[in-house]
Formats: structure tokens, sequence, C-alpha cells
């Protein structure tokens, strides 16, 4: 047993964390966030060039092929510096999908372009229902000739906006899991429309995405088999919950930071508030929530790689601890900063916004305490 | 990163399981049932000293100390997996545990030779049983104000004063006790760590009553009590960097063992949920029941894997981090929410105790939710760990 990251992987930390500190501070954070875009064209080559965005894909697709638990430490870095854009989406939603359920020919098509930076995906699964399980996929795609025509309204999809692609979860019959079939549409395709909703994470763009009548109707329009989409989605989703649940660890370890910075330096009655019980107790609180949220997503990062049986299971025990973690340190930050944290000018409230994000992303803790007692046969 | 097992740690696991299967005395697992063993209570004493025997027999206690102290000079690695088995097949802990877990490792540390081929292996064997002597009426977690006086007489120290809360001292041969030997110099640099033989003239123990109704601490006063110098570990007045090392050990100790006794309490708690009824329902399948077993499910395995952590940087030869210190605030809270919950899902029927044909599993969750209690108390307070962890890991001045 060995539970701890190695020595390639120690070094892609400090490498992202400096690339971060240079490329994504705090100011360009906020740029970033006020655009439209939430990226910008030199960032994101610059992301790009690192072999980041392909870093868990394939060599043959233009990918480094590393596994899981390195995308995890990049990812950690990412939260750190609660960088916008569309990483996430591209590489976890758009990207994954497509390596799970593409053909040969769709993934030689787009993840190389995906990873060069040329091309963004993304992933519209929930619906207005914000219905987690599959019957939540409830848009309705009718045959029509060799293929389908997709109607219907897809909410909270990252980064459609910016994407080239989208790939859509939609109902070509059936109930439940069967039926579920995924579709990868350009968001140029006539019909397709998309709507930037304002979010209170600005460092998180969402959209609207609605599909009027629209035509599906190649071959390669199909992502996987008809019917058969829920597995590989359902795989992509478990996949991007522990990813994103990297991404809150990054966040909550940097707000931990900077609180206890923070309490060693202002003084209150003549000593650093750091020394009062009071502070010093609930950061001592909040780094256990940290370390217990970095210790179970590294091991449900560990049973991605692995294909591990308990994969679900440790999915959902991570997700439902760190959306309840991430949420209290942010939020312990603030109060420890006291009113400087509630200052538009001070950094913590893009943490605690984020966190609040994330902590309805890929279902709640309530949803996942749930997964869990079925998972292990409460 | 990986959580498999080596061919050499599997083969010890299967070693450690097959023993269990085939030696586990059938007694055990009504006498051991209770769903948490914090300390093991007046009738099981004979049962657990030759259990221990037993387990010593086989090579299965003293895991990591070396072999020349009678011990296996094995990894903590093995002593995890070990824990974890004795977990699973619902075993008896060892008897011993102040011996083996802090007073074995701290002579071995700092003892002369004598004293190393002296102690340890009666240790090992429960021959000898220790109880700790720290503690006193005005000396809890400002451990450092002790007022136990040893005055030297001679090539003898004359003991006087008291301990408290002293575990096992009842039943035990031997005491780690710290005494101040110094008064005129600050209160860490006058304290002496002696190694007491409890049948010494002078000492008497009186069991303490706790609010479960148990007597499993004990106060004990010393009048005159005689010890000779050879009996000192690790030098005159050195005895807080000696205590320090002790305490240091306890927490490794803890460390494997109360995640086990985490994972046997929930497991615990699981069945009797399934067995009990709330409002007509079966208790796991109300939704409010369901989210709290499944945060503690979660909060057990995230315990876990934070305690793989800290052992992953013992392994590589590093100093545990932060998740070390994090661990027994960890398993404080969890434990007593454990217990609340409980009581929560016996409802009304939480106010019987053993004795009453309507208790819920002969009581036993009312003695395992009363003793909850002195969990954040023990082995240093709630607030005394959050002080560590805010000063030694955080880095935050001292108040």
């Amino acid at each position: 047993m060995n539970f701890g990251f190695n020595e390639e992987q120690e070094l892609l930390r400090s490498t992202a964390r400096k690339f971060f500190e240079n490329e994504c501070s705090s100011t360009v954070v906020r740029g970033l966030m006020e655009g439209r875009e939430g990226m910008t064209p030199e960032l994101w080559k610059k992301i790009a060039e690192q072999g980041w965005i392909g870093l868990i894909y394939p060599e043959e697709h233009g990918g480094m092929g590393l596994g899981f638990v390195d995308l995890v430490v990049l990812l950690e870095e990412m939260g750190r510096a609660v960088m916008p854009g569309p990483f996430f989406s591209t590489v976890l939603l758009g990207g994954l999908a497509i390596l799970e359920a593409g053909s040969a020919a769709q993934k030689k098509e787009w993840l190389p372009r995906l990873a060069t930076g040329e091309a963004r995906a993304t992933l519209a699964w929930m619906e207005p229902s914000a219905a987690l399980g599959p019957q939540g996929i409830a848009l309705q795609a009718t045959p029509s000739g060799k293929g389908h025509r997709l109607s219907g309204t897809k909410l909270f999809v990252p980064d459609a906006h910016t994407a080239d692609a989208v790939v859509v979860a939609a109902r070509t019959g059936g109930t439940g899991e069967s039926g579920v079939s995924l579709f990868l549409l350009p968001t140029r395709t006539p019909g397709l429309e998309v709507k930037l909703l304002p979010t209170m994470d600005q460092t998180r763009k969402l959209c609207e995405v609605t599909l009027s009548d629209v035509a599906a109707l190649s071959a390669d329009a199909l992502l996987g088999e008809a019917g058969a989409g829920w597995k590989p989605l359902g795989r992509v989703l478990d996949r991007a919950t522990v990813a994103l649940c990297a991404e809150m660890c990054g966040g909550a370890q940097k707000v931990l930071d900077m609180t206890v910075e923070y309490a060693k330096i202002r003084q209150a009655f003549g000593r650093p508030i750091g020394s009062y019980q009071g502070v010093k107790h609930r950061a001592a609180d909040m780094l256990v929530d940290v370390e217990n949220s970095k210790s179970i997503t590294y091991y449900a990062a560990w049973a991605m790689d692995e294909g591990a049986v308990e994969g679900p299971l440790a999915v959902s025990m991570a997700k439902a601890y760190v959306s309840d973690a991430y949420r209290r340190v942010s939020a312990a930050g603030i109060q420890l900063h006291g009113g400087i944290g509630f200052t538009w000018e001070h950094d913590l409230h893009l943490y605690f916004k984020r966190a609040k994000g994330s902590e309805f992303t890929f279902g709640d803790a309530t949803y996942h305490r749930e997964r869990v007692a079925q998972l292990v046969n409460l | 990163m990986d959580f498999t097992l080596t061919p050499d740690q599997q083969a010890f696991r299967d070693r450690v399981r097959s023993w269990l299967k085939d030696n586990l005395p059938a007694e055990s697992s009504a006498r051991t049932r209770r769903p948490t063993s914090d300390i093991p209570r007046p009738e099981q004493y004979d049962f657990m000293r030759k259990w221990q025997r037993r387990m010593y027999e086989a090579g299965f206690v003293g895991l990591t100390w070396p072999k020349e102290a009678g011990g296996q000079g094995l990894s903590f690695m093995e002593e995890m997996i070990l824990a974890e088995e004795m977990a699973l097949s619902k075993a008896p802990p060892i008897l011993n545990i102040l011996a083996i877990g802090m007073a074995g490792p701290t002579v071995i540390a700092y003892g002369t030779d004598e004293q190393k081929r002296r102690y340890p292996p009666k240790m090992l064997s429960c021959e000898e049983i220790w109880c700790q002597g720290y503690s006193e009426p005005n000396a809890g977690s400002d451990l450092a104000s002790l007022q136990t006086r040893a005055v030297k007489d001679g090539e003898h120290y004359v003991i006087n004063g008291q301990k408290v809360w002293t575990s096992l001292a009842h039943i035990a041969d031997w005491m780690m006790l710290l005494a101040r030997t110094d008064a005129d110099v600050p209160k860490h640099k006058g304290i002496t760590y002696f190694l007491l033989d409890m049948k010494s003239p002078g000492v008497t123990v009186k069991p303490l009553k706790q609010l479960t109704g148990d007597a499993e601490f004990n106060e004990v006063y010393f009048d005159n009590v005689r010890v000779h110098e050879s009996q000192i570990l690790g030098g005159v007045n050195n005895g807080w960097q000696v205590g320090l090392t002790t305490l240091m050990y306890e927490r490794l100790a803890l460390g494997f063992g109360i995640q086990v006794r985490l994972r046997i309490a929930l497991d615990g708690l699981v069945d009797m949920a399934r067995q009990t009824k709330k409002g007509g329902v079966v208790a796991t399948q109300d939704p409010i029941i369901r989210q709290k077993l499944a945060q503690l499910w979660i909060d057990t395995e995230a315990f876990k894997y934070t305690g793989a952590r800290a052992i992953t940087k013992l392994l590589r030869g590093e100093l545990p981090g932060p998740e070390a210190s994090a661990g027994k605030l960890m398993w404080v809270e969890g434990h007593q929410r454990l217990q609340e919950l409980a009581m929560e899902i016996q409802g009304p029927y939480a106010q019987l105790m053993a004795g009453s044909e309507w208790a819920v599993a002969d009581g036993i969750w009312q003695h395992t939710f009363l003793r909850s209690r002195a969990n954040s108390i023990e082995g240093g307070t709630t607030e005394i760990q959050r002080n560590i962890i805010g000063e030694r890991v955080l880095g935050l001045p001292k108040g």
C-alpha cells in the first residue's frame, strides 16, 4: 500500500502551482470572470502547450496518456487558483464523453483538436427538472430518416457559449437507463441556441441550450449506440465528480492558507487574532475538513484509475464529504477574516461562490449520502 | 498511489486471518460483542490475559518492536493489517495495551540495557500489566503542573502525592510515573519519569466510580513510597521529554486502533438499526436516519484514508504531517455522533438499561453512549487537540 504521490506527480504539482501563480493571478481571474468567455485565447494556448488538456487522453489521440490521479494533482492547483474557463467542461465533460462513448473516427476527429486547444467541447445532460438520475434525461430525440430530430431544453451546461461541440444526452425511447442516447452536435447546428446565464459564481459560465427540431441525421451525430448512452454517461459523470472534488480540495486548502496567514498578522486587543482560541479552534476544524476531503478524493481518484468495483461508492463518498467541507471551510474563511472577508475586493468570495456552485454540481451531499446508503445496502 | 498489498503483506494478512479463525475462543464473540470496547471491563480480565498470551506466543504482539526486545521487527503496515483483521473477526483486544502502545516503546527508546532486558518481554506476554501515572487532580490538560513529589533519600526517591483517571491501576503491576524532582526550576524541567512497582508499600489504589456506574479508572495515592534510583527512565529531570515520547507513541498506537474501533461500532450500529423499528418503519428505511448513517459511513472511510496517508509518510521515513494530528479529533467527533445516533434510533427505548426485557440489544448501547462522553476528555481534551493543531500544525501563535 502506498497512499502518496510519486515524484512526477509532485513535480506536476509544483509546476502547475508556479504556472497559475504567474498566469492566473487573482487579477487575471477577476478580468476573466467579468468577461463573457471566461478565458483568453493566449492563456488557453499556454495551458494547451503544457499538455494539460490532453493529460488523460491516450497518446494516439494527441494526449499524454496519464492517469486520473495525475489529473487530480493538476485540478487541485486549478481549484487553488479558482481558474475560470472551459478546461473542466472540455476535458472532463465533452472530451471525456467522446473518449468513453465515441467511435474511433469520432475520437480521431475531436480529441487531438481538443488537446491542442483548437476546439472546445461540453456536455448537456441536466434539464430544467434538475433530476440527477437517468429519469432526468427527457429531451426527446425522434427517429427521422437515418437519424433523429431533437427538441427540448438543457440547463446548467458549462461553457456551451464558447464550445465548438456539445454532447447532448437525449431520450430515444424507453424509461430509466435504457433509451438514453448521446448526440455529438456542433454548436453551430441550425436550431441549437445557446443562452449565457448570470451565475452566482462568475468564474463558472453556465448556459441554457435550446434545441428546436435539431437534425442529427448523419451517422457521426450519434455518440455510441442508440439507447445505450447511460452507461458511458454515468462513467463520465462519476469521473467528472471526482475531478470536481479535487478542484474543491485545492480551493479549500487555499482558503485555509489565506485564513491562517491573516490570523497570524491581524491584531485585536494587542494580540494576533490567531492566538485566541475562538479563532484557533475554528482553523483547526478547517484543517480536519481539508485533510479528510483530500484523503477521500485521492482514494476515489485511485479507484477511477484502477476501475475498482467500489468506484461509484468512492465517488459518492467523496462528493458528499467534500461538498459539505468546502462550504464550511469557505464560510469559516470569511468569518475569521471579519469585515474584510465580506468585501468584493478580497478574494474569499470567489472561493465561497465556487464552493456553493460546486456543491450543487453533479449532486449535493444529500443526494450522494442516499447513493452511499443504497450502494452499501443500508 | 496504490492500495493493494505486496505479496509479503498479503501473506502476513493470510497468516493472521487463518490463525484468528483457528484460535478465536468460542466465548470471545459473546464476551467482546460490545459495539465499542473502549477499555476492558472487570469480568473480562482473566479471559483477556489468556488471550493476549496466546497472541504473543503466535508472534502477534509487539509487531513493530525490535527483535531483541521480544518484538517482531515489522513495519507499521503489518500493525495496521493486524488491527484490521482483528476488527473483522471481532477478536478481543489485547489487555496490556498501555504497555504495548506506550510504556514499551518508551523503555526501548530511553531505557538502560538492564531496563530493556527486564521489562519489555513481560509486557508482551501479559505477565506484567502497566498503567500510566500522568494526570493529577490539578494537572490534566496542563500536565506539566503536576505536584506529586519525589525527594531524593540516598539511593532512593520518596514519592508523595496523588494520580487520578488511572486506567487499569487496580490490576497493574507497574506504573509509568511522572513526579516532580525539582520544584525550583521551570515546571517542565523538574519532572522525572519513574518505573514504579505498584506493590510498593505506600501505594493505595481507589476505584473511581464514573457516570456510567463502572469503575474502570482509579485514584492512586502515594504515601512515602520508596523507589530505587535505578528505576528512573531517561535521567533525572528529563521526565517531560520522556513523557512526551510516550504520548507520541500513544497517538501512533491510537491511530491504528481507533479507526478500526469506529468501523466495529458502525457495523454494530447498522445491525442494530436494521433490527429496530422507528415509528413502525425499520430504522434503516427512515430517510433521515439513512442520511445520518451514510454520513457516519463516509466519515469512517475518510478517517481511514487520512490514516493511510499518515502511514504512507511513516513508511517513507517522513514524520506524520497534519493528517495525523487530526486523527483524535475526527475519531472523537465521529464516535460521539455515532453513539448519539444509536440513542436516536432507539427513541424512547433509549431510556432503558440492561436488565429490562424491553431494552434494545440488552442495553449495551446505553453503556457505550454514556462512556463516549469521556472520549473528548481522555488522552488530551478536544480543546487541547485543537490548540495542538492550531499551534504546531498551522503555526498560529500561542495564547
